[in-house]
């Protein structure tokens, strides 16, 4: 796993967390864990972003938030919920203004559990994005090679 | 073998040679970084890597003429190394890389997205801060050299940096800015997250952000070539003597971008204009006098 010849670039999106699991994606950073050595670089542009990591639930507030990130991250593109409020709502689920998870408002690719996700976790489900991110370069090579030819 | 062609030679080392040096420079930054920071960091050819992926990623742009002003600026860049690679006049290439950084500036202002504006003129603000120790170095090769010719300057009896301590330290100063380290690194900086996000290239993804990265490979070898004018000479055995200078600078270069924090623009200003002037200014001034 040491060679991961790719280059993820993260956008990380804080949405109604209570801030657990971001200290977590932060950790991922820190020399414990370096998640610069898979050639991570967390990035706050979503125009230069592949994969979207997305901590906590979708709230009425920034539901339109949340969809225009995605918007704006050209493809090919993967989406991570971190922790389990990101994944279904979690704790929070039952509160007036949340609608649930990630998934409500654009696809999820990956799901990471847990409250608040561990870091090792969270490095996991981002090689597990890279994977799907390589299959979909593949794709979007091949779409790109038919659209110039037609 | 006739002047000329080793000129053509040693232009066309550089156009195809340099983003590949530039690259491997970057490499190295990142790993060295991350040795300071105690971590394992990125493979070596990680910025290759990621200028692959750029390549390969859909092209959103805002406007159309961004893609143009952004090539232009690559245009011009690898035309100041060529110029000074094919040893022409030294103030010829600094005017052409003033125009260069020209394009990256509107490229960004084009978008008219207030990240990528800020950040933008911030990028002017540096230029103004760089600028003067930059035309100090130009005229203190002329004052020692009696030339412009970077061909002349090259060929010197003594390396230039006895007569010019103080032009390189300032030079050396300078570079900091131009190579977006901190504490200089206010219109857009390699780590993440800044309070501009990433400040001038904010709107650049996918090809656009790629060539920008390689242009700044290039710029990258110009501005260490500039390093290693200060120390070549007549004497064959200065060429390893400047590539050991180079890789000490860009060493002091990472490691002040490791231990200090990013400076407000004003305070940069003065203290770039402050040191190009004590430094540069001084130098010169005793230069013109020993002349006399
Ligand atoms: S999953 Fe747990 S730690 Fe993470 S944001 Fe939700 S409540 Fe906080």
């Amino acid at each position: 796993m040491y060679k991961v010849k790719k280059s993820p670039w993260v956008l990380h999106y804080d949405g109604s967390s209570c801030n657990g699991c971001d200290i977590e994606v932060l950790a991922c950073l820190t020399p414990v864990y370096d998640a610069e050595r898979f050639g991570i670089v967390n990035t706050g542009d979503p125009m230069q972003a592949d994969i979207l990591l997305i901590t906590g639930g979708i709230n009425s507030q920034n539901e339109a938030v949340v969809k225009q990130l995605y918007d704006q991250m050209p493809r090919p593109k993967v989406v991570v919920a971190v922790g389990v409020c990101a994944c279904t709502g979690g704790i929070f689920k039952d509160c007036y203004n949340i609608l649930g998870g990630a998934d409500k408002v654009i696809p999820v690719d990956i799901y990471v559990p847990g409250c608040a996700a561990r870091p090792q976790a969270i490095i996991d489900g981002i090689v597990q994005a890279v994977e799907l991110f390589e299959k979909r370069l593949e794709k979007h090579k091949a779409y790109v090679k038919k659209e110039k030819e037609a | 073998m006739s002047s000329t062609l080793i000129k053509i030679i040693c232009i066309v080392c550089y156009i195809v040679f340099a983003p590949f040096v530039g690259g491997l420079l970057d490499g190295i930054d990142r790993k060295i970084s991350a040795r300071m920071q105690r971590r394992v960091g990125p493979p070596l050819l990680q910025p290759f890597y990621d200028v692959g992926k750029l390549f390969n990623k859909q092209v959103i742009s805002v406007t159309k003429s961004q893609g143009f002003l952004l090539l232009s600026y690559l245009l011009f860049i690898v035309l100041t190394g060529a110029m000074f690679f094919a040893g022409t006049d030294i103030l010829l290439c600094v005017f052409v890389l003033s125009t260069a950084a020209m394009f990256l500036y509107f490229a960004s202002c084009v978008t008219s997205s207030p990240y990528s504006t800020i950040g933008a003129s911030r990028e002017l603000i540096q230029m103004i801060a760089y600028e003067p120790a930059v035309l100090m170095t130009c005229v203190g090769f002329y004052l020692v050299r009696g030339s412009f010719e970077i061909s002349s300057i090259a060929s010197t009896k003594v390396s230039n940096i006895v007569f010019l301590p103080g032009v390189f330290v300032a030079f050396v100063f300078i570079l900091t800015i131009k190579m977006r380290k901190s504490p200089f690194d206010i219109s857009t900086a390699h780590h993440a997250h800044q309070e501009i996000v990433k400040g001038i290239t904010s709107e650049m993804g996918a090809r656009n952000l790629a060539f920008f990265t390689v242009t700044e490979w290039y710029e990258n070898v110009f501005l260490l070539s500039m390093v290693g004018l200060f120390i070549i000479n007549k004497n064959p055995w200065s060429i390893p003597g400047a590539f050991a200078v180079v890789a000490l600078v860009y060493f002091v270069e990472i490691l002040i971008d490791n231990c200090s924090a990013r400076i407000k623009y004003f305070t940069m200003l003065k203290l770039t204009w402050v040191i190009s002037l004590a430094l540069a200014g001084s130098n010169i001034w005793i230069l013109m006098l020993i002349r006399k």
